[in-house]
């Protein structure tokens, strides 16, 4: 009886518990149909009742006749209505439509005129590095009837009353220049500007309908697209060239000894002091270290806090080299103004900069993602910087430190930079439509080396095609330099002619005839497959072979010397490898450069080597697009340098082409042959023959490095061979025989 | 709750009889069983109960049902908005919050209907279609939140998107009513037509204190950068008309202008145009003698021809997009819709979502002072770059215009990415088509770097059991001067590794060389390249027919004076 009770209760308490079950199965159906919570299912999340999706009988926002009931035809004429703007909103509301004259950028392009230097003017340092900057580059003109943009001689980057490089009177100075016209056009570079106690972001003086380039500026006083936010650098920023970003390696997992640092002054009151004061919370002496001194200004004793004389103590301890090498990412603090030192320091060190700076309008904003190699913080978050950089993941971590090290030598890492990047921002605005995109200023090789003017298309570049999942065109034009006169037909060219124009990848050849004599007959050129082009160079001169000539239709050049002996196999596979590495240069002869430290200077050789630099451009496959960079991008001075020699231009190629890459050219193998009636050709005129040539050569390597403020060139120690190249299969298996056939 | 019923009145008959020790037991059990189902019930039933005290009931299907919200005159007006908020001025971070899911919370008001004190609504369209799918798709979305004390946004209720059908003071009266309002801080208004005649601003009139507005045409002189999120004009044929994507390859015009309410002196250079270029390009301007209405809407006439609108547009490789009173247009989404390459001429428009939209990739804008060079710069641009920017224009509609979900969503994530800059979603997330994200390489260590040789390198050698061969490794690399450490992965469990000096000797190792001529093995790796290709959906291998040696390989040349002598001697 017992056991039977137990059994029912049991049997009961099982039934209980299955309908608890079913109750609880019920639950989600049940929900669902009172409770809207079908999508919020899906989406994870519950508990809470929503937006009701009101149903049936609502009105559409905007009816459909309304936008042709607008009677915009009766309104004032759109051209009045843009003259009337220009009048309306200028001074702290100017814009590029408002205040700036593009008129005087049409005839000419985008030229910048530097106002001549006043006798008894001072001037600074940074400030003549600027215009030295500018007037080198290939913007500069020295008539003002051409320009396009005006750059004042007065030194306006320290508006601080109480700096000693303040310059007096500038209100007058300015007003009483001639072509001033109430600073349209004009472009005005500041670094301070304000003073103790408030700092305020006056200038000063009233610039009118001027485009300030103005340092530590706030997003208040920023007028979008028309300033041009740019970074605090010291007097001691190199002018040109300067140093490369301290990124050796790549280490995986990124993580460095410290996570977070600072090291800088402590301001105790006033402006930009509440951060800093406050940094100490957020210091565990391990792996966040920030450090702060009171020690610093006349009277500091003063105002000192209870805290200055362990901060002061603590701060001696620690190298700021030390730290800014060692660390993952660097806090970068406002100071009394908005941009601080630390910023530019860190991007260098590749120390990810971490930004606690509210309202500055970030250096070059307008061109740079900043959010791919800095971390925007925001100073009323202080307390929460330590969990936020530590929950970033370590493979974001390494592409914001690599972004930091682009960002640094592609826009910062000298005045030159600064300023050059500064014109380029303006240029663009001035193009617009024709404009850079955002990619190419915001991914390698940068702005400065992407021309709009070539094309705005990214795909017409030699830098994007993995980016954009495409590929180059398989198809090359050669290019063949011809100094000497048609007289045999045995001639090496007609032999590099035929052999050029058999290779299947080859759709044009065109031969630049820089020959005093008349070109020859038509008929004197072999049938080819292809179309031969027959250019005959008006000025005769060397620059001329990279002349980005309308004729070339293809992405790859094939550069070629007149006698330079290549057989179709060799073309092949020249061309194949270049498909891989569109943005190299890749040909046969190379060449290499050392530091001779003998003599202080860069030295040329010839020799076989174990490594190389460059690779000729008499034999050679590159992207058209450096035609195109070496006529525009590189001054006046060096390509004058090499019409003049009739030399040196493959150098100058290899070196723009390193320092648009990083990256050494790549040779590929040769017949053996080559060399030696290279030196066999000895009997004819060639230029090789001169003694003065290799020279030449040495001295231009010095010349071109100092343009460029550093050596670009990289050495390589790997030549790329036909995979079976001298392997022990049978010949017939190679696709490329002919080369290991002597 | 039927089945707690049920027990009880069974428990009572059979509890007395038992012994102390089972009733206490059993009591127990079912005490248990039955809190389990009150639980279950109360748990059940508790959304229930709370949405009865909710402001807007569930079943209130209707707008009309909405709690009537009489605004006194006097009521305060909000401050016209100030031009200079930025985000760390006039908006409230610490409502956001640090979160692991770097995520804002959106909060959106109960509706209201709003009327002055003689019962006239503040609105003549009330809650619009289109706004009640905005405010469906965020409270369907991971942005939302019912609880008001951990939002960091505050969208109302209020409709705003037409500045037409407002009447701005009762409106900007009803904002201030928000029971959260506080000087509009961290409120997010939406507006896609702004102004109205005779000046039509460029941003919403409406007085609105502090609050964030995502606006349809803002112009660079109302447009708050990095404040205020610059929307599309949402048009309905969006959700109307369904156009498949068009396949890449000739079309038919040029260039093609579909708008209607064109000012005079524009169609007339536009007329202009045409006389030079002729067929290239296509003027098409509303339809004489149809009536009024949606229909209307679906047509454009040329010289009494009369072609489906938007379907006409796919017919071309640019569609012009001028700026009418307004400088949004609701036409651009049209044209972005058909794949058609916008050519924007709207001095100072911010482009919609231009925070993070890459417009150069989509459109051509130019200057409405060019309009008559349109052809020639139009006709500068490579066919290659015509094709890919029809395919991101088409990509953009789909992914930020094409619903207004799509719409409200985008503007969410914006202001988010905002709030979280370091968890913000990246130029090629918001930029690269599906297409681009398969094809493309973004190679996670994207800098050229030549490492120096100084931290050497790491030799990883993977071994199951051929320890004779392994050894022959092992002492081979050890001779290379720049290897910093060796790592052997010992592959195989059921043997453990050899131990010191002694794993020289393996007597079982036969030197079973070229294990990958064996047959199966071939065959096993030809199916591991099947079947990662079909999961990547794509085969990533390249071919490639170079090798890389050193300089002087095999060159005729002394061997001691080659740096890698040895390669290749084997």
């Amino acid at each position: 009886m017992q056991a039977k009770k137990r059994y029912l209760i049991l049997f009961s308490a099982g039934a209980c518990l299955i309908l608890l079950l079913y109750f609880g199965g019920m639950q989600t159906p049940l929900s669902k149909s009172n409770n809207r919570r079908d999508d919020r299912s899906l989406d994870g999340h519950h508990g809470s009742p929503q937006w009701h999706h009101f149903s049936g009988s609502l009105q559409p926002f905007s009816p459909w006749d309304q936008m042709e009931t607008e009677e915009y035809n009766v309104h004032i004429s759109p051209r009045q209505k843009r003259d009337v703007i220009s009048g309306v909103y200028n001074g702290k509301r100017c814009r590029m439509d408002s205040c700036f004259d593009f008129s005087l950028c049409k005839t000419n392009g985008f030229k910048v005129y530097v106002y001549p230097q006043q006798k008894g003017e001072k001037m600074s340092e940074s400030y003549q590095n600027i215009l030295s900057s500018i007037e080198a580059s290939r913007f500069y003109t020295s008539d003002p009837g051409q320009a396009c943009l005006f750059v004042l001689s007065l030194d306006t980057l320290d508006r601080d009353i109480l700096s000693p490089q303040y310059v007096h009177n500038l209100r007058t100075k300015v007003q009483n220049l001639h072509l001033w016209n109430n600073g349209k056009n004009h472009l005005i570079f500041n670094l301070y500007s304000g003073t103790w106690p408030d700092y305020t972001e006056d200038l000063g003086f009233d610039f009118g309908q001027a485009m300030l380039a103005k340092a530590s500026i706030g997003t208040e006083n920023f007028r979008p697209n028309f300033d041009v936010s740019i970074p605090l650098f010291g007097k001691d920023h190199p002018s040109a060239g300067g140093e490369r970003g301290y990124l050796k390696y790549n280490s995986i997992p990124p993580y460095r000894k410290y996570v977070l640092v600072f090291k800088g002054k402590r301001y105790l009151t006033g402006i930009g002091s509440d951060t800093r004061n406050a940094l100490y919370h957020v210091h565990n002496s391990e792996d966040v270290v920030l450090l702060t001194t009171c020690k610093h200004g006349k009277d500091w004793q003063k105002h000192k806090d209870a805290r200055c004389d362990l901060d002061n103590a603590e701060y001696d301890k620690h190298d700021y080299r030390e730290m800014l090498h060692n660390s993952t990412f660097c806090l970068v603090p406002r100071g009394r103004r908005l941009g601080s030192f630390r910023f530019l320091e860190a991007l260098q060190a590749a120390c990810v900069p971490v930004i606690l700076s509210n309202g500055w309008e970030m250096p070059f904003s307008e061109i740079i993602h900043w959010n791919t190699a800095a971390v925007i913080g925001d100073e009323r978050l202080l307390l929460q910087i330590p969990s936020t950089v530590r929950s970033i993941h370590q493979d974001n971590i390494l592409s914001l430190r690599q972004q930091t090290q682009f960002l640094w030598e592609a826009y910062f890492s000298s005045v030159e930079r600064i300023v050059l990047t500064t014109l380029e921002i303006i240029h663009d605005r001035v193009l617009q439509q024709a404009a850079r995109s955002n990619l190419m200023w915001n991914s390698l090789p940068g702005g400065l080396y992407s021309l709009p003017q070539y094309s705005s298309y990214l795909g017409d570049f030699p830098f994007h095609y993995a980016k954009l999942g495409i590929k180059p065109r398989p198809k090359f034009t050669a290019i063949i330099h011809a100094v000497t006169p048609l007289v045999s037909q045995s001639q090496p060219i007609l032999k590099l002619l035929v052999a050029v124009a058999k290779s299947q990848h080859c759709v044009q050849v065109i031969i630049l005839w820089n020959c005093d004599k008349p070109l020859p007959a038509k008929h004197r050129w072999p049938a080819t497959a292809v179309p031969v082009l027959v250019i005959d160079g008006e000025s005769k001169v060397m620059s001329s072979r990279f002349l980005p000539y309308d004729t070339i239709p293809t992405d790859a050049v094939l550069s070629l010397d007149e006698d330079t002996v290549l057989s179709t196999t060799e073309v092949d596979f020249a061309f194949t490898v270049w498909q891989s590495f569109p943005e190299r240069i890749v040909g046969y002869p190379a060449r290499s450069h050392f530091w001779d430290s003998n003599k202080e200077r860069w030295g040329y050789t010839s020799k076989w080597t174990n490594d190389y630099s460059m690779v000729l451009t008499g034999a050679a496959i590159y992207h058209r697009y450096y035609h195109y960079l070496y006529t525009s991008y590189l001054p006046a001075s060096l390509r004058g340098l090499v019409d003049q020699l009739s030399n040196c231009e493959d150098i100058l190629m290899n070196f723009l082409v390193s320092a648009v890459t990083k990256l050494p050219p790549i040779k590929v193998t040769q017949k053996k042959q080559y060399k030696e009636t290279m030196m066999v050709q000895t009997s004819r005129a060639s230029r090789w023959a001169d003694p003065d040539h290799f020279a030449q050569r040495q001295s231009c390597m010095n010349k071109f490095a100092s343009w460029f403020g550093s050596m670009p060139l990289v050495h390589s120690n790997m030549r790329l061979d036909p995979v079976l190249f001298k392997d022990q299969v049978s010949i017939l298996r190679k696709k490329y025989k002919d080369i290991e056939r002597l | 709750m039927c089945a707690s019923g049920k027990y009880s009145s069974r428990g009572p008959a059979l509890i007395p009889r038992m012994k102390t020790k089972h009733r206490i037991y059993y009591i127990t059990l079912f005490s248990v069983v039955l809190l389990g189902l009150i639980a279950t019930g109360m748990f059940q039933f508790w959304p229930h109960s709370i949405e009865s005290t909710a402001d807007w009931g569930l079943d209130r299907r209707s707008v009309h049902d909405a709690p009537l919200i009489r605004l006194p005159v006097a009521n305060p007006i909000p401050e016209r908005g100030d031009l200079s908020c930025r985000m760390h001025t006039c908006f409230d971070v610490y409502r956001c919050g640090y979160n692991p899911k770097n995520r804002i919370k959106v909060y959106i008001y109960p509706l209201q209907r709003f009327v002055d004190e003689v019962g006239v609504p503040i609105s003549s369209t009330g809650l619009s279609r289109e706004y009640n799918d905005l405010l469906s798709a965020i409270s369907d979305s991971e942005f939302y939140t019912d609880d008001v004390t951990r939002a960091c946004l505050f969208v109302p209720s209020i409709d705003v998107l037409n500045q037409n059908s407002l009447r701005i003071r009762e409106t900007a009266q009803a904002l201030a009513m928000l029971p959260r309002w506080d000087k509009g801080m961290n409120h997010l208004l939406f507006n896609m037509l702004p102004g109205g005649p005779p000046d039509y601003n460029t941003a919403l009139d409406v007085p609105r204190d502090r609050a964030l507005l995502a606006g349809g045409g803002f112009s660079t002189w109302t447009y708050r950068q990095g404040y205020d999120v610059s929307i599309p004009v949402y048009s309905p044929l969006s959700a109307d008309v369904e156009l498949p994507e068009r396949q890449p390859g000739p079309r038919r015009y040029f260039i093609l202008s579909s708008q209607t309410a064109i000012h005079r002196e524009y169609r007339a250079e536009l007329e202009r145009l045409k006389e030079e270029n002729g067929e290239a390009l296509l003027l098409l301007d509303k339809c004489s003698n149809l009536s009024q209405g949606v229909a209307s809407a679906r047509k454009r006439c040329y010289k009494g021809q009369v072609f489906d609108y938007p379907q006409i547009l796919q017919e071309s490789s640019f569609c012009v997009v001028l700026r009418g009173a307004r400088l949004g247009q609701a036409t651009l989404s049209d044209v972005l819709q058909a794949g058609c390459v916008p050519v924007i001429l709207a001095d100072s428009y911010i482009l919609p979502f231009s925070e993070v939209l890459d417009w150069k990739r989509a459109s051509v804008v130019i200057p409405e002072e060019k309009l008559p060079e349109m052809y020639t710069i139009l006709k500068s641009i490579p066919h290659r770059q015509v094709e890919e920017m029809q395919r991101q224009a088409r990509w953009f509609w789909d992914a930020y215009f094409s619903s207004m979900k799509a719409i409200g969503m985008t503007t969410l994530q914006i202001i988010n990415d905002r709030i979280y800059p370091y968890a913000a979603r990246t130029y090629e997330q918001w930029n690269n088509p599906p297409l681009v994200k398969w094809s493309s390489v973004n190679s996670p260590l994207f800098l050229p770097l030549i490492p120096p040789r100084s931290p050497g390198f790491t030799a990883v050698v993977l071994t199951y059991d051929r320890i004779e061969s392994l050894f022959r490794v092992i002492t081979e690399i050890s001779k290379v001067p720049s290897l910093a450490k060796l790592l052997v992965v010992w592959n195989n469990q059921n043997k453990s590794p050899p131990e010191g000096e002694k794993k020289f000797k393996c007597p079982e190792c036969t030197a079973i060389d070229g294990l990958s001529l064996d047959q199966t093995h071939m065959v096993e790796r030809s199916e591991c390249i099947n079947k990662f290709a079909s999961v990547f959906g794509t085969m990533p291998l390249k071919v490639v027919e170079h090798r890389a040696d050193p300089v002087l390989y095999k060159d005729d040349f002394p061997e001691k004076l080659k740096s890698f002598p040895n390669i290749g001697s084997l």
